[in-house]
């Protein structure tokens, strides 16, 4: 049994691949601009990443090394079937340390540590449109895209500060991309905005079920949205990390019990795991060590 | 009608492995894209009929398919490549300018003012001639100075063999962003991709 029948490299049959690399260049060219491409079913539902993983196998090469996570982490189900996936049908190397890989597949999350030159990063969107909440139509949106005309997102955060105080959207936080399209930079935390911002690797958004494809290229101006008595703020958290003592990193809440007891932990595990090999120890390993 | 002696260039010289050497072509034109001005290799294992060059030929195997027709320059479109790109590729040849999803001009070749291909429109930019132009070299021509998104800070180029006005016909490309088509640059085994969103000027001496 060993003539079966095998997928293609990366499972994606060569027209499927080309079409989507033609979407890619077009997407690179225009940064910001989301350009329709002919999604393909892919072996997982929507909504499990299709877009991310079809950009993928249209760039993945046998040399290259895949990073998958799932908000921050490499062990979640959505990151290990992914990853599971492409050494199956692509057979290429896997890892979870962030400067061993060359391509980033990403849920929701942008790694701690500063991507370089020789990465891609690359997104699962499910929502591309930052103003589909706003204008549901999309000859609208697509008009309101042609015109440069952005006042109805401008208006949406005026809203949130005139009934909250201060401008309550705290994920897939609206950037412009090189002063001209309005971008959804997918549901990340707007803690992650700022490291969009003249990144050393490109970034390619892919969303499967609503058909697009865009980019942001290295070195790249991508602001995010704000008013000059509102500026733009990234989330800060009281505490470090409870495992690894780190600061200034995005922080995820893990119930302990049923009497209210909680830590706070690092949601990229491969930057925690790699802090405390480093010797560095949060308060509740300490605690831990102690008792 | 193809000759007979002609047999050979058009079944040939496709890549020997499609699956990976169009993987690496495209990587390469990737990397090109969103790092506008560097120098990419493409690989070039791709031998088309005379007079298209073997990078744009790898560059056509990689890209081109039934969906994306393709312009060509009367030299080309009178020799064997038509036929070659069909068989390897399915590409219909199209004279139309503006249908056409991809533009080879072969080195020499006189290069077409850019506006008289597909644009795209101000809602679907994304419908422009991506055009692939052979040059004599990517370096050692008159200096230009690029900026823009993909560069940090600037960056020098000097390629040999555009035509003089050249820039003016650049200028008129970024002054209608973001429609506009996008270049490739092609000399040999290497090239240097001019995304429309390049702003260039000459270098002052």
């Amino acid at each position: 049994m060993t003539d079966l029948a095998t997928y293609n490299f990366a499972y994606l049959d060569e027209q499927t691949k080309r079409m989507i690399r033609r979407a890619i260049l077009k997407a690179i060219a225009i940064p910001g601009y989301q350009v329709p491409f002919a999604s393909r079913e892919m072996p997982m539902p929507y909504g499990w990443g299709t877009g991310g993983v079809q950009v993928t196998a249209a760039i993945l090469g046998p040399d290259d090394v895949l990073k998958v996570i799932d908000q921050g982490a490499d062990d979640t189900t959505n990151a290990v079937s992914i990853r599971a996936f492409f050494q199956k049908v692509a057979n290429v190397a896997v890892t979870t340390k962030t400067k061993d890989a060359t391509i980033i597949q990403t849920r929701h999350r942008i790694p701690e540590e500063k991507l370089g030159e020789g990465q891609t990063l690359v997104y699962q969107v499910p929502i591309p449109e930052p103003l589909r909440f706003l204008e549901p139509r999309e000859t609208e949106t697509r008009k309101m895209h042609a015109l440069e005309e952005y006042g109805l997102m401008h208006v949406k955060l005026y809203e949130d500060i005139a009934r909250n105080g201060h401008i309550a959207t705290t994920y897939a936080y609206p950037v412009k991309v090189e002063g001209r399209y309005v971008m959804d930079p997918s549901p990340t935390p707007k803690f992650d905005n700022p490291k969009m911002h003249m990144s050393d690797a490109l970034q390619l958004f892919g969303a499967g079920r609503e058909k697009r494809i865009y980019a942001v290229p290295p070195h790249t101006q991508v602001v995010s949205l704000d008013f000059e008595d509102h500026p733009f703020e990234i989330q800060h958290f009281d505490k470090p990390c409870a495992l690894c003592g780190a600061e200034q990193v995005y922080l995820d809440e893990v119930v302990l019990d049923d009497r209210g007891g909680r830590m706070f932990v690092c949601s990229d595990t491969d930057h925690c795991e790699d802090r405390r090999a480093h010797g560095h120890v949060g308060h509740l390993l300490a605690q831990e060590a102690a008792e | 009608m193809v000759e007979v002696q002609d047999a050979n260039a058009v079944y040939a010289g496709a890549f020997d492995n499609p699956v990976f050497q169009s993987q690496a072509v495209f990587r390469a034109l990737m990397d090109g894209m969103a790092r506008p001005g560097t120098v990419v290799a493409i690989d070039a294992s791709a031998v088309p009929p005379e007079p298209m060059g073997r990078g744009a030929g790898a560059i056509a195997l990689t890209l081109c398919d039934t969906d994306t027709p393709a312009w060509l320059t009367q030299t080309q479109a009178q020799s064997a490549v038509p036929a070659w790109l069909a068989f390897h590729t399915g590409a219909p040849v199209t004279d139309v300018k503006p249908e056409a999803r991809f533009a080879f001009v072969e080195a020499g070749a006189m290069v077409p003012g850019f506006n008289q291909f597909a644009l795209g429109t101000q809602d679907y930019p994304d419908r422009s001639t991506t055009l692939v132009i052979e040059i004599a070299a990517l370096s050692g021509g008159p200096a230009m100075i690029g900026a823009g998104p993909g560069i940090k800070g600037e960056v020098e180029i000097s390629p040999v063999g555009l035509p003089d006005i050249f820039l003016t016909l650049w200028n008129e490309n970024r002054s209608v962003f973001p429609r506009g088509v996008d270049l490739v640059l092609v000399a040999g085994d290497a090239a240097l991709c001019l995304p429309r969103t390049v702003k260039l000027r000459r270098k002052e001496a």
